[in-house]
């Protein structure tokens, strides 16, 4: 297979690749490219150009600040998992990841390709969702900060302008006691068919809506109009969501 | 970048996909693709020891890389790699397709993790695909290549009985194969 023509850039700056995402039209940041490539390889986009973020300096960081722990652009999925400073102060993101895709996509996934992506279904979304955490945004005009909740548009769409690269999320520091994440899907490694992120008294539901959407505990589906798929019916979604987030506050589902 | 070991030329193009690299470029063609689009886990190879698909990377993201693909496990003429013999003792193939992307998902798995528990190993080939074995097979042939990896070097003497190497046999007996020497079921690579 082969991905439609598109011209390749790797800058070896951030300050670089900025400058390309200004001035380049219809550019697009490949990071993982494990939901790009794909894409890409099914002619589903169709960029005239990539700029490849992995060969920049520096983000690959995972490191605290602000009360939270900040995940750098080129961090993979499988080392934030695995990452010490993560699991001890943000347990939520290392729970979230485990049910993301499989090892092998974790290995090249970046924790910020999944946000910009914004899938729907997407743990991670939800997670950053649920914590009120935020990105950063980076391009030649300068730095700005996206929370959670002004980052997710609709079904991959955000926030982010064309020009602007994600250098960095932030998630806020909780305990493992506060913190749960569920979903149903239909295989393991698959996208969810419905899914919920809790911290405390919140929830962020996922697979149920064109983004993450906040829910009230006591009353998941109010205002949910999920639509059906091959794997779930709206019915069956709504009963999911009910389901798992009583499960997430440990009662009977 | 170098694959398995030696430097090879960059990709002429960067639409090129690693899989394509180096099955089309290269001739590799042990690394096999079947659903180019990240789900079966056939074009599986490690990248710096990582196991990732190389169907959703580029060529030219490899470069400064080191991959690693199934023809560098046994080269020709060297004894299986404990993975493949692994998998031979088990019957963890039949048609062989998907094999190769298992091999280097295990590899990848075990050089994380020598010891995996049994959700471990379902979760580490949960990303590959086979329609043959019904998956059992594969499970004992994952737990086996780990006990062969962990196995100490057989010693110099060649008088020592195979089973005074102190092994705990736990997984299914080797074939019945008169063929296989028994010398050859200890050894780590």
């Amino acid at each position: 297979m082969k991905p439609p023509p598109f011209e390749y850039h790797a800058p070896n700056s951030v300050a670089r690749a900025l400058e390309l995402l200004a001035t380049l039209e219809d550019a697009k940041v490949l990071a993982g490219g494990q939901s790009l490539i794909p894409l890409l390889n099914f002619r589903l986009a169709r960029p005239a150009h990539l700029v490849d973020v992995n060969r920049l300096p520096g983000l690959d960081r995972v490191y605290e600040r602000d009360g939270g722990v900040a995940v750098g652009a080129t961090v993979r999925q499988s080392g934030a998992e695995r990452d010490p400073l993560l699991r001890e102060r943000c347990p939520l993101l290392p729970l979230a990841l485990r049910l993301v895709a499989h090892h092998v996509i974790r290995n090249r996934g970046t924790v910020c390709g999944s946000l910009a992506h914004a899938d729907p279904a997407a743990e991670l979304c939800a997670a950053l969702l649920v914590l009120g955490g935020h990105v950063v945004a980076e391009s030649t005009r300068g730095s700005r900060v996206i929370a959670a909740g002004e980052l997710f548009r609709g079904p991959f769409e955000t926030a982010l302008q064309p020009d602007e690269l994600i250098t960095e999320a932030w998630f806020p520091t909780h305990a493992t006691g506060e913190v749960g994440v569920l979903e149903e899907s239909r295989r393991h490694g698959d996208f969810a068919m419905a899914g919920v992120a809790r911290y405390r008294d919140r929830v962020a539901l996922f697979g149920v809506a064109g983004t993450p959407v906040m829910a009230d505990p006591d009353d998941p589906t109010r205002g949910l109009q999920p639509s059906g798929d091959l794997e779930a019916s709206p019915e069956f979604k709504l009963h999911l969501v009910r389901v798992l987030v009583a499960r997430a506050y440990g009662r009977a589902g | 970048m170098r694959v398995n070991g030696a430097e090879r030329q960059a990709p002429g193009s960067a639409r090129r996909l690693l899989s394509d690299y180096l099955r089309g470029d290269l001739g590799l063609t042990g690394t096999h693709v079947g659903c180019e689009h990240g789900v079966c886990g056939c074009c599986t190879v490690l990248l710096d020891g990582r196991a990732i698909r190389s169907c959703l990377m580029l060529a030219v993201q490899a470069e400064g890389h080191e991959v690693t693909t199934i023809e560098s496990l046994s080269p020709e003429g060297a004894e299986l790699h404990p993975v493949q013999r692994a998998f031979q003792e088990c019957h963890g193939l039949q048609c062989g397709f998907c094999t190769p992307g298992f091999v280097m998902a295990i590899c990848g798995l075990l050089a994380e993790n020598p010891d995996p528990t049994q959700p471990e190993i379902e979760e580490g080939i949960a990303g590959n695909l086979c329609r043959c074995t019904g998956y059992a097979s594969i499970r004992r042939a994952v737990r086996r290549a780990a006990e062969l990896m962990q196995e100490p070097p057989p010693p110099a003497s060649p008088g020592t009985p195979p089973t005074a190497r102190g092994r705990v046999v736990q997984s299914p007996p080797p074939p019945a194969s008169p063929g296989t020497p028994p010398t050859a079921r200890g050894r780590v690579k």
